[in-house]
């Protein structure tokens, strides 16, 4: 961390200015040419290349920045350096450029890993390994006609081909290629998108709709099965800030945007949406609407249904939206909720208007150091009920609060370790916590300096009455970073036979606890049945807080030296997590969406009936199934 | 955790048992003071320390569950609600356990002299000891034993101290509490106290059900309960009582905890302390009520020897894996878990399953001793006609010959291994002497000795019957220890016997109508018939008496001896349920009540063995009698008529009748069996 409690006055103005910056709080842009919202026509047919747009994050050709088998940029990654020292390259990020000496020994201790045995992934791709493209040549023929770009190149079509899943980047490890788009083209604008799934229709061509790729539901994944041409349809293009409306707080986007752009540029103009997923960096509005999407700041700016005013989407009957921008109405079943989750079925999400805040004027970041973490899950279960959640409010178990500190990064000066090492005395010794059993809530509150520090003691002080002690500013803002880096964190695992995923659900109040120690619990013990030589990582935390429930994370991993066939242990303790779920009165999912990972228990999720309700607009909307990617149903 | 040792395995022959070992040899060789005194740390579940019995009791009456069942009575009966909640607590008070170490290392003191008086050796399976300490630590331990004795609460918290384990707070019927200070001692011993009925007591039932719970949930002790409900007065095991079972699973099915662990117990006495107790109390005398006197009185038998005790721990059993597959555990979702729901169907059958599952872990591991072999004989003899008994020689030969047969069924026999077999069976006659009587080299059971001191003409014969049953129902009790040996093999031979052909078919439909009428009599686990029945045919043919092929079951020349045998065993309940048919067609009167049915069977029974019409002096087991009617009730031959005159019997004469016929092999087996092979 480069922050400390330890500066003068200056420095603490200095800090909270950094913080500030919604998305610099956590990651550093590279310099960028101070670009003013654009409203630019669309301006597709037979255009050159953009060069308008290189402030912009995604290019066509996404393996130029980031990396076509791991999360991320190319850059930035952990590795073991010669002296066996933990690091982070490249300069994007705070942790960017350090060394973190308390991860070897987590590591090598949680997973009985060891930095001898290397899983090396396959550097390059092997172009030839990929299947030809099967064409549609009249359809591609049409295409060139519109002058729309489009690729048949194998590393396009390959980087288009997966998401974030175990299964899928571990594959692309070892260099293997199931089934990939066929072709990948870039519309430029809603008119593109109609005029692409129309002649998709025509041709009856397969269209799979990429936003950021980050799906970890199988989503993107190719059915094996589909005989006819697919193409990707990369939205990437399509990111303008098309409208913004001062006087009703909205702005009107191209659904192509990825969230870091999208507040980068709300922010020049003094906005933001706050709608913030862990992976914001890289995914897109319109994967957001697709997948029924939450930010880590809901409790001030709600879920991606609530800040959605109207919504554009081309599917193979038109175009579906509403005549109005009314705040609500009462016309039937809200079509929103058609589009809402459909997770690439019916249609692509061409445009949206969004609701829009002015930047909070003042952030401050804050923890909360539990005895256990029954007490803290009560503590946030009094805080919701008060409904006093701050804008985000999370708590993790031992086994996690022990792996965000192995992440502390080497501290600079003497003063620092000091303090740390009274800290823990105090925690430990002087109030009697059990280091093993003690659990950290990380907080993040937003708004004017005056209500922030009121609603800051409002929570502490219920916070007090369970025995939770106020953990500084340092070990909030830490555990948010973890959230930005501990997807590559798991590719330096991949490297030294470690495998690992996070899943989520969300669960009623009275069940928190419950369904915390049995999903644990059956994952252990699934490991244990299934072979694994080395107990798993098995951790949990709780990340929103709702009026009648929570949402739940867990992250599980393990070292697979020994097995013959990792990825299938993993997908069976994953299954078998799920059905662990669903038993205690857990969701399917609360925001990753179900893809196809979890498609074979939505039927008793949603019942027989639902499932018809889904299955007849599915039928309506797209009869010759062109969006074919399978999903959900 | 592995759940697998509930399930029969295909060969008996390969289970694979603990070895014993005697824990009273330490205490014969060193001081039992310093024993009780010594330090007492059990390991824990997940490292809780237990609390206190006080907040134990808080926790209970703070319960989301129990106060809403507090507000439900409330608006019911229009009470107050700091009424109810008081009532409440006084049950709670009536019922919790008190334990104290203090008590518990009283008890293991005195208990350590009695049982070195009493017993030869109490053994111990120490591998099934180091079982449930590993599961004591990872799930919430529940305890099952079997139910003989009224020992076999105190015995299992002996053992339990002696190997340093949590100790267990145990289930126990309200009757004891009549015990003034005994009942308090075993409260602080850990027992808690529940009424034998309570039906339609909601609040008592949600503190029952919630004090349990709370003790399992935060692993404060082991529960123990027995399965049985109450002690089996014949050492056949009892139809499962399901409520405790139930409310122990629920847990899991709510998923407030990760799994329980269910731990049979088997305890067999070689000689059992309260044997002419219970003989008594199935002929009618009625049992006494516990009091302390009569422990006091009871103390002559402290100058008796009673052999040895076995106690097998059995292998834990994961709730969670008995139900995968089984129980939708989502059916809980919908309903926040605090509000009381009646269990739905699938719970309920998968409850039954688990609870006759674990009676049969619990039978399979019963040691079975010399005398009980001896005992079956001795009654076939009896039964045979042999007046003068049977040569020594004779039944050494005749048992070597039944223990080779029952250890191919899989029994748990301890047979002295390096002892002649003669010496074997002398031994185990003399530590019988009060049943069998050896004279001129011939054995037979000690029917015709007069009551003491009782001049032999005033005795009626009515009353010498009596005496001699006591006898030969404390014999059966013995016998009945083999039972679920021979139990399946014996309905097979019966089923062979009685059939009209050597059709696999019809014999299959013979043993499934058997099975099914002898179900509330013997531990015949629900939907299992023909799994039964290949278990039977498999033994039978592996032991060389039976061929089987596609269509028919034959019985070899060699064979013939242990199909005599095994029918045989089963005579007495054939004829038994005959009677009672009998009974119930000829002098069933409109008002014969529920309540009535014993006394009037019984008299009828006394009436026809009086006059040679009976063979089988058993069947005046009153156990037998209600078991019969239970399963007449069940099969819809008699009905109970909810009325004015409580429990008033209707009776379907033409079906008793014809239920009487097919036992007696005089009617082939209705359609009524549905299933087929």
């Amino acid at each position: 961390m480069a922050s400390n409690s330890s500066g003068g006055s200056s420095d603490r103005q200095r800090i909270a200015q950094q913080r500030l910056r919604i998305i610099a709080g956590h990651l550093q842009r590279p310099v960028d040419g101070d670009s003013a919202i654009l409203a630019a026509e669309c301006k597709a047919q037979g255009s050159k290349p953009d060069t308008s747009r290189e402030e912009k994050t995604v290019p066509r050709r996404r393996q130029e920045i980031m990396k076509w088998n791991g999360w991320g940029y190319s850059d930035s990654r952990f590795l073991f350096n010669k002296k066996g020292q933990a690091e982070f390259t490249g300069k994007r990020y705070r942790l960017s450029g350090m060394i973190i000496p308390g991860l070897k020994d987590w590591f090598e201790c949680t997973f009985g890993a060891s930095l001898q045995h290397k899983t090396p992934a396959t550097p390059l791709l092997n172009s030839s390994a990929v299947q030809p493209p099967t064409l549609n040549e009249a359809f591609v023929e049409e295409l060139k006609s519109t002058g729309i770009p489009f690729s048949q190149d194998a590393e396009d079509r390959v980087f288009r081909a997966h998401g974030h899943c175990l299964h899928e980047i571990f594959a692309l490890r070892e260099g293997k290629f199931g089934r990939v788009p066929d072709m990948v083209v870039w519309p430029n604008c809603h008119n593109d998108v109609v005029k692409i799934v129309e002649l998709a229709s025509k041709h009856n061509v397969c269209l799979i709709p990429y936003g950021g790729g980050t799906s970890v539901s199988s989503a993107l994944e190719c059915p094996p099965e589909e005989t006819r041409s697919i193409v990707s349809l990369d939205t990437s293009q399509m990111n303008r800030i098309l409208w913004v409306d001062e006087k009703n707080l909205t702005a009107h986007v191209e659904a192509g945007i990825v969230g870091q752009d999208l507040e980068r540029l709300l922010n020049e103009s003094g906005y933001c949406t706050g709608h913030e997923p862990d992976s914001m960096e890289f995914s897109s509005l319109g994967g957001w609407v697709a997948t029924r999407a939450s930010g880590m700041k809901k409790n001030i700016y709600g879920n991606i249904e609530d800040l959605v005013v109207h919504i554009k989407m081309v599917t193979p009957q038109g175009v579906i939206e509403k005549s109005c921008q009314g705040p609500r109405m009462s016309t039937g079943p809200d079509i929103h909720h058609f589009i809402m989750g459909s997770e690439g079925t019916l249609g692509v999400v061409t445009e949206v208007t969004m609701k829009i805040r002015p930047m909070p004027e003042y952030q401050k970041y804050g923890s909360v150091v539990f005895p256990n973490f029954e007490q803290g899950v009560a503590c946030l279960r009094e805080v919701a009920r008060q409904r006093c959640a701050p804008a985000s409010i999370r708590l993790m178990d031992n086994e996690q609060f022990k792996f965000g500190h192995a992440l502390k990064p080497q501290v600079s000066s003497i003063f620092t370790s000091f303090l740390d090492g009274l800290k823990k005395f105090y925690i430990t010794k002087f109030k009697g916590f059990d280091p093993n059993r003690l659990c950290v809530a990380t907080l993040l509150f937003e708004g004017d300096r005056e209500k922030v520090l009121q609603h800051e003691k409002q929570v502490y002080d219920i916070a007090a009455k369970f025995g939770g002690l106020a953990a500084g500013e340092d070990n909030g803002q830490r555990g948010y970073m973890l959230t930005f880096v501990i997807a590559y964190l798991r590719d330096l695992g991949m490297d030294y036979y470690v495998i690992g995923e996070s899943f989520e659900t969300s669960v009623p109040w009275d069940r928190v606890l419950d369904i915390c120690r049995n999903v644990k619990a059956r994952i252990v013990r699934e490991c244990k049945e299934r072979g694994v030589q080395f107990p798993p990582l098995s951790t949990c935390r709780v990340t929103q807080t709702y009026d009648a429930g929570a949402c739940v994370y867990f992250y599980f991993a393990f070292n697979y030296r020994g097995l013959s066939d990792p990825v299938h242990v993993y997908e069976q303790v994953e299954h078998a997590a799920r059905e662990e779920i669903l038993a205690n009165g857990g969701s399917l999912s609360h925001h990753h969406g179900v893809g196809k990972l979890r498609k074979e228990w939505m039927r008793e999720t949603v019942s027989n009936v639902g499932m018809g309700m889904l299955k007849s607009v599915k039928d309506y909307v797209d009869p010759n199934n062109i969006f074919g990617n399978r999903n959900l149903l | 955790m592995a759940s697998k040792a509930v399930y029969s395995q295909r060969d008996p022959m390969l289970k694979k048992r603990d070895d014993f070992e005697d824990i009273l040899e330490e205490r014969r060789n060193s001081s039992d003071l310093r024993y009780a005194l010594r330090c007492y740390a059990p390991v824990v579940y997940k490292g809780l320390c237990p609390s206190k019995a006080g907040t134990l009791k808080s926790m209970v009456l703070q319960s989301d569950q129990l106060h809403y069942v507090i507000h439900q009575v409330c608006r019911e009966t229009g009470r107050a609600v700091d009424d109810v909640q008081e009532e409440a607590s006084s049950i709670l008070e009536e019922m919790a356990h008190r334990l104290q170490l203090s008590t518990v290392r009283f008890f293991a003191f005195t208990l350590s002299k009695v049982f070195k008086t009493l017993f030869r050796s109490i053994c111990v399976n120490e591998e099934g000891i180091q079982r449930l300490q590993q599961v004591i630590q990872e799930h919430p331990v529940v305890l099952l034993p079997s139910h003989r004795s009224y020992m076999d609460f105190l015995l299992m918290s002996y053992l339990l101290y002696t190997y340093d384990l949590a100790l267990p707070v145990i289930a126990a019927g309200m009757d004891f509490m009549g015990m003034k200070f005994v009942g308090e001692m075993l409260r602080m011993s850990g027992a808690f106290f529940i009424r034998r009925s309570f039906g339609g007591d909601k609040l008592y039932w949600a503190v029952f059900s919630e004090y349990v719970k709370t003790m399992l949930k935060n692993g404060f002790a082991p529960v123990e309960f027995f399965l049985e409900g109450t002690r089996s007065r014949t050492s056949k095991s009892l139809t499962p009582k399901l409520g405790l079972l139930n409310i122990v699973m629920d847990p899991f099915f709510k998923g407030e905890v990760f799994d329980v662990s269910l731990v049979p117990v088997s305890i067999s006495y070689e000689r059992i302390l309260e044997e002419s107790l219970y003989a008594r109390e199935l002929l009618g005398v009625p049992k006494p009520k516990e009091s302390t006197s009569g422990l006091i009185k009871a103390r002559k038998v402290l100058s008796e020897d009673y052999g040895s005790i076995h106690v097998y721990f059995g292998q834990p059993v994961s709730v969670r894996s008995l139900a995968e597959g089984r129980v939708n555990r989502c059916q809980f979702n919908l309903i926040p878990r605090h509000i009381p729901k009646k269990p739905s169907e699938d719970i309920h059958s998968f409850v039954n399953d688990s609870a006759y599952r674990l009676v049969r872990a619990q039978e399979e591991n019963m040691v079975l001793k010399p005398w009980v072999l001896l005992a079956s004989l001795l009654l076939q003899n009896q039964v045979s006609g042999q007046k003068r008994g049977i040569a020594l020689d004779e039944l050494t030969e005749q048992a070597v010959w039944l223990r080779d047969l029952s250890r191919q069924y899989g029994a748990f026999l301890h047979w002295p291994e390096h002892t002649p077999p003669s010496e074997v069976v002398s031994s185990s006659l003399s530590l019988h002497r009060g049943l069998v009587r050896i004279s001129e080299g011939r054995v037979q059971l000690a029917l015709d000795k007069a009551a003491p001191g009782e001049p032999r003409s005033a005795v009626t014969p009515e009353e010498e019957l009596l005496s001699q049953a006591v006898i030969i129902l404390s014999c059966a009790s013995y016998r009945n220890q083999a039972l679920h040996v021979f139990l399946r093999p014996a309905l097979l031979a019966s089923a062979i016997h009685t059939a009209s052909s050597n059709k696999k078919q019809e014999v299959f439909n013979s043993f499934s109508f058997l099975r099914n009428m002898f179900s509330n009599e013997f531990i015949l686990c629900p939907g299992a018939t023909v799994q039964d029945f290949e278990e039977a045919c498999y033994l039978l043919v592996k032991t060389g008496a039976l061929q089987v092929t596609q269509q028919e079951v034959l019985v070899t020349e060699r064979g013939h001896r242990t199909l005599v045998f095994l029918t045989s065993m089963l005579d007495p309940f054939l004829q038994g349920y005959q009677v009672v048919c009998r009974f119930l067609c000829e002098e069933a009167t409109e008002a014969l009540t529920e309540k009535q049915f014993i006394p009037a069977v019984r008299k009828f029974i006394i009436k026809h063995l009086l006059a040679g019409r009976l063979r089988y002096t058993e069947v005046l087991s009153s156990d037998l009698q209600k078991n019969s009617l239970a399963a007449l009730l069940r099969l819809g031959a008699v009905r109970k008529i909810k009325g004015a005159e409580q429990g008033t019997l209707k009776v379907n004469t033409v079906m008793v009748n014809s239920l009487e016929d097919t036992l007696g092999g005089k009617l082939p087996t209705q359609k009524a069996v549905i299933a087929r092979l």
